[in-house]
């Protein structure tokens, strides 16, 4: 165990006997559930002292229980010992993540299984504290809903969400991107083919890419009607310069001797094309695909502020925000944010796939 | 001598000259340079950095366009014997395609050239066996060390089948074990293929060991200042090079240089 681990352990353990006095010297409102908590989080933190048990399991066991006793008792007035415990079961957490993440002599599935389930425990901590704190000390939900209240607005708001989901994301996002992306791969190839369009086209785009989506989104109205065609179209604006310097960029990123090599073997434009040089490009092609599947959504979202058929997520975002329905405008966030995270995190497991031997993904396969 | 002349020539340049345009007036990488080069022949060209050799077999594979004189290789021009594919050329570094296995790195020109999937794997077998890396062939050039990858990059050139193969320092970057290691593998490819070689070097012994005529280059303008033939015999072990003879022309070789060489 590190000096670190330690310290965060005799803190973690520290925080529950806060926690505990607290909870005796005030028993009438703690009860006798945050003495307990406080007594085993007190000795599963202290307990690295003295070296018995040092599994990480049990510290993450110790976490979660404390974590399920303060969810129980979770209502508008929470006795002052639960903090310390919040506390206790945050540092004891943290020690068991640092404990696994560090050893060493783990099975491939077991190392998997931890880098996969890190993550999940630091997202649902945020989401816990973020409960604690608003319903504990009373947050008004106008200003930020607790999780829960949004979850119960999110299953009960399905249909709605479904709707301006199809709306928003399959229809203009993804449409505008699909045609935003590949106009711009076609046209980068052009412009790396005829010199005269290099020189014309790069600040053409270049200028395109400056407009503000303010100013485009409404004539975009005006040119292609309410509907989820002025959107995409939005959308295409915003995609296509990304990706057209990008590709740009990734065709020129070839080697001398490698051109030369292909040139030794009298190789024609395609084959060139094709086996040397978009290979090469497609690091960066995959860069402008993850940065444009978060600018499709961006765009699409905030091009439905100006003007759209009463269904989608900018719309639905617009609307319910001025009816102070927040729980609902937090249910459309989440709604765009897996949407968000599952296509880039899609296009990275596509990039691994396709660019598995960039110097940046090698450690995979050696 | 008799046997020489009924040999064919691959190379033959007459006068031949290049100048680039630079900045500060022009720079003569080549200048008046003749050269005959017959079938079978393994030429090294040795000499300064500047003085031309890597400029040269450029020019010959088309890769460099001469300003002056003029140049043939298999009798043709040299642009029409690359779109004939009349020669493989080893570059200094492997230059491997990370993207592709070793295999189809290898098989990359016979892609090119359109063979059969069935004659590609039999020539890619061929030229690994050839080279010492069988076994290799599902690997990554990135999972290979240095000296298996410039191997794997003679085995792309060899895979080419052409009679005429053009190295450029292919082992520079090499350290010496390895070096001396694929300087003997190489001689022996040379005496199983019969293929022509023009290897360019900057290291006397490996030229002199290597070659059966040695070009000595100088610099400013890039010219020949000296053509050795060695009459080292055909069968090289590495101790070859302590002998009385290969001192000789090793001695001759950096005559040649020091003289091409001015200190001012």
């Amino acid at each position: 165990m590190t000096g670190f681990q330690r310290t965060i352990a005799s803190l973690g353990g520290a925080a529950g006997l806060a926690a505990m006095v607290l909870a005796i010297t005030d028993l009438g409102t703690s009860g006798i559930g945050l003495i307990l908590g406080g007594i085993l989080l007190a000795g599963v933190g202290l307990r690295h002292r003295t070296g018995v048990m040092p599994q990480a399991r049990l510290d993450l066991a110790a976490s979660l229980g404390g974590m399920v006793l303060l969810l129980s008792m979770l209502d508008g007035d929470m006795p002052a010992a639960s903090w310390p415990l919040l506390i206790a079961c945050w540092l004891v957490g943290w020690l068991a993540v640092e404990k696994s993440l560090a050893a060493r002599d783990m099975s491939p599935t077991m190392s998997s299984i931890v880098s996969l389930a890190v993550p999940v425990f630091f997202g649902a901590w945020i989401i816990f504290v973020w409960e604690m704190l608003t319903v504990g000390l009373q947050v008004p939900t106008v200003l930020l809903p607790p999780p829960s209240m949004i979850a119960v607005r999110f299953a009960e708001s399905t249909s709605i969400l479904w709707a301006d989901f199809q709306q928003t994301v399959i229809k203009a996002a993804l449409s505008g991107y699909i045609i935003g992306c590949g106009s711009a791969f076609i046209i980068a190839i052009l412009i790396d083919r005829v010199p005269f369009l290099q020189r014309g086209l790069l600040p053409v785009g270049n200028f395109i890419s400056a407009l503000p989506i303010v100013g485009i989104a409404p004539i975009m109205v005006m040119w292609f009607g309410f509907d989820w065609q002025s959107k995409a179209a939005v959308v295409v604006v915003m995609t296509f310069f990304p990706m057209l310097v990008n590709t740009v960029a990734g065709l020129q990123a070839t080697q001398a001797m490698e051109r030369d090599l292909l040139r030794t073997y009298a190789s024609s434009y395609f084959q060139l094309l094709l086996k040397l040089r978009l290979p090469t490009a497609a690091p960066f092609i995959f860069n402008a695909l993850k940065i444009n599947s978060t600018l499709a959504l961006i765009g699409a979202i905030v091009a439905e502020f100006f003007g759209t058929p009463i269904v989608g997520l900018g719309f639905r975002i617009s609307t319910e925000v001025g009816r102070m329905n927040v729980d609902m405008v937090w249910a459309e966030i989440v709604v765009a944010a897996l949407a968000g995270s599952l296509s880039y995190g899609l296009l990275s497991l596509l990039e691994k796939q396709v660019t598995f031997w960039h110097p940046s993904n090698r450690r995979k396969i050696q | 001598m008799t046997s020489k002349t009924t040999r064919s020539k691959v190379i033959e340049a007459e006068k031949l000259g290049l100048t680039f345009d630079a900045n500060d007036g022009p720079v003569h990488a080549l200048k008046d340079v003749d050269l005959a080069i017959e079938k079978g022949d393994f030429v090294s060209f040795i000499g300064p950095s500047g003085c031309g050799k890597t400029t040269l077999l450029r020019v010959i594979a088309d890769l460099e366009h001469p300003t002056a004189g003029s140049i043939t290789v298999n009798g043709m021009t040299p642009e029409q014997a690359r779109l004939e594919r009349a020669y493989g050329y080893v570059f200094q570094a492997p230059a491997l395609l990370a993207w592709r296995t070793i295999e189809r790195n290898i098989g990359l020109p016979l892609e090119i050239m359109g063979l059969s999937a069935a004659e590609k794997a039999d020539r890619v077998a061929r030229t690994l066996e050839l080279v010492g890396l069988d076994g290799f062939g599902r690997k990554f050039p990135w999972q290979l060390s240095g000296g298996m990858q410039q191997r794997a990059s003679i085995a792309r050139a060899l895979a080419f089948d052409a009679d005429l193969l053009l190295m450029d320092e292919p082992f520079g970057a090499l350290d010496e074990i390895v070096r001396d290691h694929l300087n003997e593998q190489l001689l022996q490819l040379w005496k199983k293929t019969g293929k022509t070689i023009c290897f360019v070097t900057h290291s006397i012994p490996e030229a002199v060991y290597l070659s059966n005529k040695i070009v000595v280059m100088s610099p400013r303008p890039g010219r020949v200042t000296d053509i050795i033939e060695s009459d080292l015999p055909a069968e090289r072990p590495l101790d070859i090079r302590e002998s009385k003879r290969f001192l000789e022309i090793a001695q001759r070789v950096r005559t040649g240089l020091r003289e091409g060489h001015s200190y001012e």
